[in-house]
């Protein structure tokens, strides 16, 4: 029997793909957590888990099985269903969003009963991509707010008033870094912003240095992440808005910001880094990369981005409430206005004027890179010989 | 306990004063009728160090009151000594403040040594600075490990703690013990050291600087760890001269007063190092005031070394008789603590147990000052507030 093309490039395809994306989603989670696990003791000289399964890769399945087999605990006086639903609110736009991901370009392949295939790696190429990621991601929030609410603890709510501040004040410079691609690309589709970058011969890295900058750092606040990570400081607030979620529930939890990181890292991949184009796509003599198929480099671009967020919780320490809002309000958003004239201004000379600009941004980028670099070196010689620091004194 | 009612009753005081001048300050009646929250903050939190417990009145995130409650650890440690010979409350020492056994120990038999008027032999007074060190070192990196993690940088955690294992198992070689050290006696020490000993030490404290540069690389220079101390928590030589604060938070205010030069014991008069003093009082100047603590502590470990390899051994006792009976009459005598100024009052009756014995705990002291340096500032300057004292519940309930 001969599936109708319509059922199969409308419903099955897309089902398909769906359900392979859910399912690679919850499981990479997992396998982030082992990552992040054994990245951070190389760092901490320490060894992190190496005990379950040849070098402890199988520890997270040893996880997952522990909580999802632990006891579910709902406070007392908890609004029972918005603390059920709370989880549920994370998760599901955090694994939404990867539907207009885009992966790779078209593969062709056979499949018995089937027949020939030809698909994109997206399950979807919405015109409005971009709009519909920060919108869908925003959706988030409201879980974690209504999970600190809904526990009944004061420091559930605490940390959920926390994130809702955070969460919202850094969507503003993330929003600002976002239209300011779309300024260079035309497009809000995120296909379409790769196809673009193929065709300027430029990575949107080049004239959105800072659109980067920006649009990254936002991203870590926006996924809790260190060093920001205030509303789960677990110092100050024990776990945050989670305190009270145990089980499945606090997995949900737990896969939704892995999710979102994955998200941040895809985007920030796609928008700033050439999503799966190999580096330099128009020099002819690097043609040898295409060996290597072009999800491969979509993945190792967005595994960059993991190492840094990992690295990140290993260099850093944590700020401080008032201090993260200061640096979202009265930092990130000028700049973010501030490079929003810039890139405006540079698209009306079209890619000239943006290499122009990009040219500028790097120049300044190299020289600070330089002036921190000297001072530091500076400092060090200071240091060195002497057994005390800074202005504190030996005395007598 | 006099001098305890009448802290607690200043204490009392100044939180009352301290909640009236911020209802005076505020403008207005509060919005939507909207009161200030009460936040228990421990017994079981991560980063009250312990089993403090802290009432807090917040107004958002912002600290209106703090109220510490302690007694959760207590274990009646100056009665008990009471009940048991001289040697046999040496150990009870090692679990007031337990990450610093040696000086607790030391300050112990300070004060019975005292009464005695015995000469303790120059190779003991030695050793003895040698293990005081090392374990000033071994705390404050415990120190800096706990409240690095505290502001959220977890990596200083595991280096110090590389770094606090070597000392631990050099106490392990000398004593058997890595915490609960019990590692002096009245007139002298326990056992002699052994090379291997004295190998390990110098295995920790050659490479050491380098090590503390490394933690320095991370945190000193790092813009969120300055912004998370610079400021925070500012407690001037004044205040800290009126509630009794020693240590590096008195340091810090820019006071050099450390009771090693101050009121000198043991051999530290022939030994060469500085005193680190701050000048912003502040928990940035604490932390780098321990800093160089440490530089300065391996400084006194690497002359004692120098002191002790010419000679290996020898003796480790001074002249004591065998049942120590020390003559009726009162001593106070006091050692730095890697916290403060660690003080033992003995009143003895002629017996072979004290009659009274009084602690002077700094970490007790010290915390005293904790709902002062927090007022106004917020929740998470609290956990900076709470590591920039360093307190150790053990010594803090006895």
């Amino acid at each position: 029997m001969e599936i109708s093309p319509f059922v199969r490039d409308w419903v099955l395809i897309p089902a398909a793909k769906a359900f392979i994306i859910i399912n690679i989603m919850a499981v990479m989670a997992g396998v982030l957590t082992l990552i992040e696990r054994r990245v951070l003791a190389f760092m901490q000289v320490r060894k992190g888990p190496n005990r379950v399964g040849p070098q402890g890769i199988l520890q997270w399945v040893a996880d997952t099985l522990k909580l999802m087999t632990k006891e579910d605990i709902v406070p007392s006086k908890a609004e029972r269903i918005v603390h059920f639903l709370a989880p549920v609110l994370v998760v599901v736009p955090a694994l939404t969003v990867f539907a207009v991901i885009p992966w790779g370009p078209e593969i062709r392949f056979k499949l018995p009963f089937i027949g020939r295939i030809e698909t994109p790696l997206y399950v979807t190429d919405l015109n409005v991509g971009l709009l519909f990621v920060l919108a869908i991601t925003s959706i988030g929030i409201y879980g974690i707010i209504l999970g600190g609410w809904a526990s009944n603890s004061k420091y559930a709510l605490l940390g959920g008033l926390r994130s809702a501040a955070q969460l919202i004040s850094y969507e503003v410079p993330m929003g600002f870094a976002v239209v300011s691609v779309v300024l260079m690309s035309r497009s809000l589709s995120l296909v379409e912003i790769i196809e673009a970058q193929r065709r300027a011969h430029l990575w949107f890295i080049v004239p959105g240095l800072l659109a980067f900058f920006l649009y990254f750092l936002s991203g870590v606040a926006e996924t809790n992440r260190v060093p920001f990570d205030l509303p789960e400081a677990e110092s100050e607030l024990v776990a945050g808005f989670h305190t009270e979620y145990s089980g499945v529930k606090w997995s949900f939890f737990f896969l939704g910001e892995y999710a979102n990181m994955v998200t941040v890292s895809a985007i920030a991949t796609t928008l700033f880094f050439g999503g799966w184009l190999r580096p330099f796509p128009n020099v002819a003599v690097l043609g040898f990369l295409d060996l290597l198929p072009p999800i491969f480099w979509f993945l190792a671009k967005i595994g960059f981005f993991m190492f840094l967020y990992i690295w990140f919780r290993g260099t850093f320490p944590r700020f401080r409430f008032d201090q993260l809002m200061a640096l979202g309000w009265k930092t990130l958003i000028p700049m973010a206005m501030v490079n929003l004239v810039l890139v405006a201004v540079a698209a009306l000379w079209r890619w000239q004027g943006l290499r122009i600009l990009g040219g500028i941004e790097w120049a300044v980028f190299l020289l600070a890179l330089v002036y921190a670099w000297r001072r530091n070196k500076r400092a060090a010689a200071l240091l060195a010989g002497q057994t005390t620091t800074g202005h504190v004194q030996a005395a007598a | 306990m006099s001098d305890d009612v009448s802290t607690r009753a200043r204490a009392d005081h100044a939180l009352d004063s301290g909640t009236a001048a911020r209802t005076s300050t505020l403008e207005g009646e509060p919005l939507l009728g909207l009161h200030e929250m009460e936040l228990n903050f421990g017994p079981q939190h991560p980063s009250t160090h312990g089993v403090l417990r802290l009432v807090l009145k917040v107004d958002g995130e912002k600290i209106v009151s703090v109220r510490p409650d302690i007694g959760y650890l207590h274990r009646g440690t100056e009665k008990l000594f009471e009940s048991e010979t001289y040697v046999m409350g040496i150990p009870h020492t090692d679990r007031m403040d337990y990450v610093a056994a040696a000086t607790n120990n030391h300050a112990f038999c300070l004060v019975v040594e005292k009464l005695l008027a015995v000469e303790i032999p120059k190779r003991v007074q030695v050793i003895r600075v040698l293990l005081d060190e090392l374990q000033r070192i071994s705390s404050h990196l415990l120190w800096l490990a706990t409240s690095a993690i505290d502001l959220g940088a977890m990596t200083p955690f595991f280096y110090t703690f590389r770094e606090r294992e070597q000392v631990l198992d050099a106490f392990e070689e000398y004593c058997g013990a890595r915490l609960t050290l019990n590692c002096m006696r009245i007139g002298g020490l326990p056992v002699d050291i052994t090379p291997r000993f004295l190998q390990m030490v110098h295995d920790f404290a050659g490479p050491f600087l380098k090590r503390v540069d490394e933690y320095e690389d991370l945190l000193t220079e790092n813009r969120i760890w300055k912004k998370r101390t610079v400021g925070v928590a500012v407690f001037t030589t004044e205040q800290c001269v009126e509630w009794g604060v020693t240590g590096p938070p008195l340091r810090a205010t820019g006071m050099a007063w450390d009771l090693r030069r101050a009121i000198p014991y043991e051999c530290y008069p022939e030994l060469q190092f500085d005193i680190p003093v701050g000048k912003n009082a502040d928990t940035y100047d604490r932390y780098l005031v321990r800093m160089a603590e440490m530089r300065q502590s391996i400084r006194i470990v690497n002359q004692c070394l120098e002191i002790l390899d010419k000679a290996p051994a020898g003796e480790f006792k001074g002249k004591v008789p065998r049942v120590i009976k020390p003559p009726a009459g009162e001593a106070y005598a006091c050692v730095e603590s890697p916290k403060g100024e660690l003080g033992f009052y003995l009143v003895s009756t002629g017996g072979n147990k004290p009659y009274r014995m009084h602690v002077r705990p700094p970490s007790f002291i010290n915390l005293q000052a904790l709902p002062e340096m927090a007022k106004g500032h917020l929740v998470s300057d609290l956990v900076a507030v709470i590591g920039t004292i360093d307190i150790v519940l053990g010594e803090v309930d006895r």
